[in-house]
């Protein structure tokens, strides 16, 4: 469950942002479109925590995240908000499962093994896992950064272009199973996109 | 999963930097702990064998081979002195007690030493087993010799001429032992003992079979250490000094270790014994410690090396942490936006350094221990002194203090640009 009021941020006064409202509820998706330059990204760094918005409120979960401290902040996303990337990046040195078991380490939870094969049995790298990261294609890599945002059963998960460098083939496929994974958990889920492959699949839209 | 893993995943993922900075570490290390342990060591040695003698006097020529012959029982002597001259000497008031010494023959490359109980009560040796010597030809044997040459209480054996190795072995007279000595860490280890009229004896009947034998020493000046021809003539002659000194031989000794009464005995009897006598006095005191000056300058110089090479391997974990750093940024902008804490990702960081300031530390000691063996074997065979040190010194614990800090240093300084992250831009860009 995600909720945004009055949100605006600016990089500089000329550069100001003013955020339409945005709610997204617990097992809903919510697609957000805009050409670039209309600071989708920036809206999804608000609402992952990564930016301090100017003023206006983000609750989540019933929690108003302006009311966190800086370390009550890192805790809070690492715990409840999965983020997938454009590009997703990992730690190079660590293998794939490493990678993923680093999403508990990092939000203090346990290595939780049996998630971690079970999302790569249901996302199709398991056979992949004791690689290094680099050795899987484009497609692939944005598979496991699924699996990674969805480690920790994150209750919102963000997507910031998650197809937008994939084929036609794999558009379908991540775009699929983030819908199918933020289901099974039931997490609002979020995705920032110019992507307009996506606009067909997805009911609930807003434009920047 | 911990940051120890991840620390230890990414020194891996750049196995060759890592390698290198490790290799430098272990070098530097490796040379400074060689250098503290076989400082340590020959302290030890040289303070310990020299304790309770205060001069040595001798025959004249270089005063430090006087005191490595006579003490140490590593150069070859510098002559001997008719032992007349030597108990005139010993009748000075100044003098509180006076060892004589009488040195020239070995078994098997260890020193057979005629001298009288009171080298043994010197160097408090106590015998293992049997007796101590009472008459001539009774040896009592060091308890390293007696270990690495099988001589047992009762054995025969003859010594050899010389002070090293194969030399024209006695065969006319043999030693019998006597005596086992229990270790006493000291120089009496590694020597057989006999009273000195052993030696006069052996080299009397050499003497009478043989005229163009020198007395006692086969000086070590001569270059040969092969058989010495039966009574060549020409040996004689390459050694004119010492044959001289044959000719009117009666009895003769190496050196006297002398205790004096007073401290300014120390200074007064050497100058008395230098300028009015053919002997010299040498303070063993003195001599070590012009030596070790010596020496000192060449392990300052080496010390000072090692400690580049370690300041430089610092700098090869900055200069591979900086690089990677530049190429991790979005990584740890990623570990930042997943739950890090910007402490625990310098923590991350700095371990890398730790790791590979003790990985260094500890592969440089076993590295030096390992040189010490060699070396070790080397001095062994050579010089008859042991060297060992499993145990770590203190001064080693400081060398890790000194390499920890300057891995952890290296690693700090590029680590802090971890604080300037800007986590949303960095992952924005892309």
């Amino acid at each position: 469950m995600l909720e945004t009021r009055n949100l605006t941020f600016s990089y500089t006064p000329q550069k100001r942002f003013v955020f339409p409202d945005v709610a997204c509820a617990d097992d809903e998706t919510l697609l957000i479109l805009g050409r670039s330059g209309r600071g989708k990204t920036t809206l999804l760094h608000l609402l992952a925590l990564l930016l301090k918005p100017e003023s206006g409120q983000i609750v989540v979960n019933g929690t108003d995240l302006a009311r966190l401290t800086v370390r009550a902040t890192v805790a809070f996303r690492a715990q409840n908000i999965g983020l997938v990337y454009q590009r997703p990046h990992f730690v190079a040195s660590l293998s794939v499962l490493d990678n993923l078991l680093l999403a508990n380490y990092l939000a203090g939870y346990k290595s939780d093994r049996d998630r971690a094969r079970q999302l790569a049995e249901r996302l199709g790298f398991s056979e992949h896992l004791s690689k290094k990261t680099t050795q899987l294609s484009l497609g692939e890599q944005q598979r496991v950064g699924i699996a990674r945002a969805l480690m920790n059963r994150a209750r919102v998960l963000l997507a910031d272009e998650p197809t937008s460098n994939l084929d036609d083939d794999n558009c379908d496929r991540v775009a699929s199973l983030l819908a199918e994974q933020a289901h099974e958990v039931g997490a609002s889920l979020v995705i920032v996109t110019h992507d307009q492959r996506l606009k067909e699949r997805v009911g609930r839209q807003i434009s920047l | 999963m911990n940051l120890l893993r991840i620390s230890w995943a990414n020194l891996r993922d750049k196995a060759l930097s890592s390698f290198l900075s490790g290799l430098l570490m272990a070098l530097g290390v490796t040379i400074i702990s060689l250098l503290l342990i076989l400082n340590q060591q020959l302290t030890e040695q040289f303070t310990k064998n020299v304790r309770g003698v205060d001069l040595v006097i001798g025959a004249k020529g270089s005063p430090l081979q006087l005191i490595l012959a006579s003490i140490y029982q590593i150069d070859a002597p510098t002559g001997n002195i008719p032992l007349a001259e030597a108990n005139r000497l010993t009748r000075s008031p100044l003098i509180k007690e006076a060892i004589p010494l009488a040195l020239g023959d070995n078994f098997k490359g260890y020193r057979i030493v005629g001298t009288n109980q009171k080298y043994l009560l010197h160097y408090g040796a106590t015998l293992a087993e049997g007796t101590t010597f009472n008459r001539p030809l009774d040896a009592v044997v060091g308890a390293k010799v007696a270990r690495l040459t099988g001589l047992k209480l009762g054995d025969q054996f003859a010594g050899s001429h010389g002070l090293t190795g194969e030399g024209h072995e006695h065969g006319n007279k043999k030693y019998r032992v006597v005596g086992v000595l229990a270790p006493s860490n000291s120089v009496a280890d590694q020597l057989i003992l006999t009273p000195v009229e052993s030696v006069w004896e052996i080299h009397e009947e050499e003497e009478g079979e043989a005229r163009a034998k020198p007395s006692l020493m086969p000086m070590m000046a001569a270059p040969d250490q092969s058989p010495e021809g039966e009574g060549s003539g020409e040996e004689r002659n390459a050694d004119p000094e010492n044959s001289a000194s044959a000719v009117g031989a009666t009895e003769e000794i190496t050196a006297l270790l002398v205790k004096v009464r007073n401290p300014l005995a120390k200074l007064t009897l050497p100058r008395a014994i230098n300028d009015n006598s053919k002997l010299q006095a040498a303070s063993p005191a003195i001599e070590i410690n012009r030596l070790f000056t010596l020496l000192g300058f060449g392990l300052d110089t080496l010390q000072y090396i090692a400690l580049a090479i370690i300041v430089i391997s610092g700098i090869s974990v900055f200069v591979s942490l900086y690089n990677s750093l530049k190429e991790r940024r979005y990584e740890m902008a990623l570990m930042l936006s997943m739950g890090a804490t910007r402490a625990r990702l310098f923590g991350l960081l700095l371990l890398e350094g730790l790791m590979i300031a003790l990985i260094g530390f500890v592969a440089g000691i076993l590295l030096s221990r390992l040189g010490l063996a060699v070396l070790g074997r080397n001095v062994e065979d050579n010089f008859h002194y042991d060297l060992n040190a499993l145990t770590l010194l203190p001064e080693e614990g400081l060398l890790l203090l000194g390499t920890v800090a300057i891995g952890l240093l290296a690693a700090a300084l590029p680590s802090l640009g971890i604080y300037r992250i800007n986590i949303s831009r960095t992952l924005a860009e892309e």
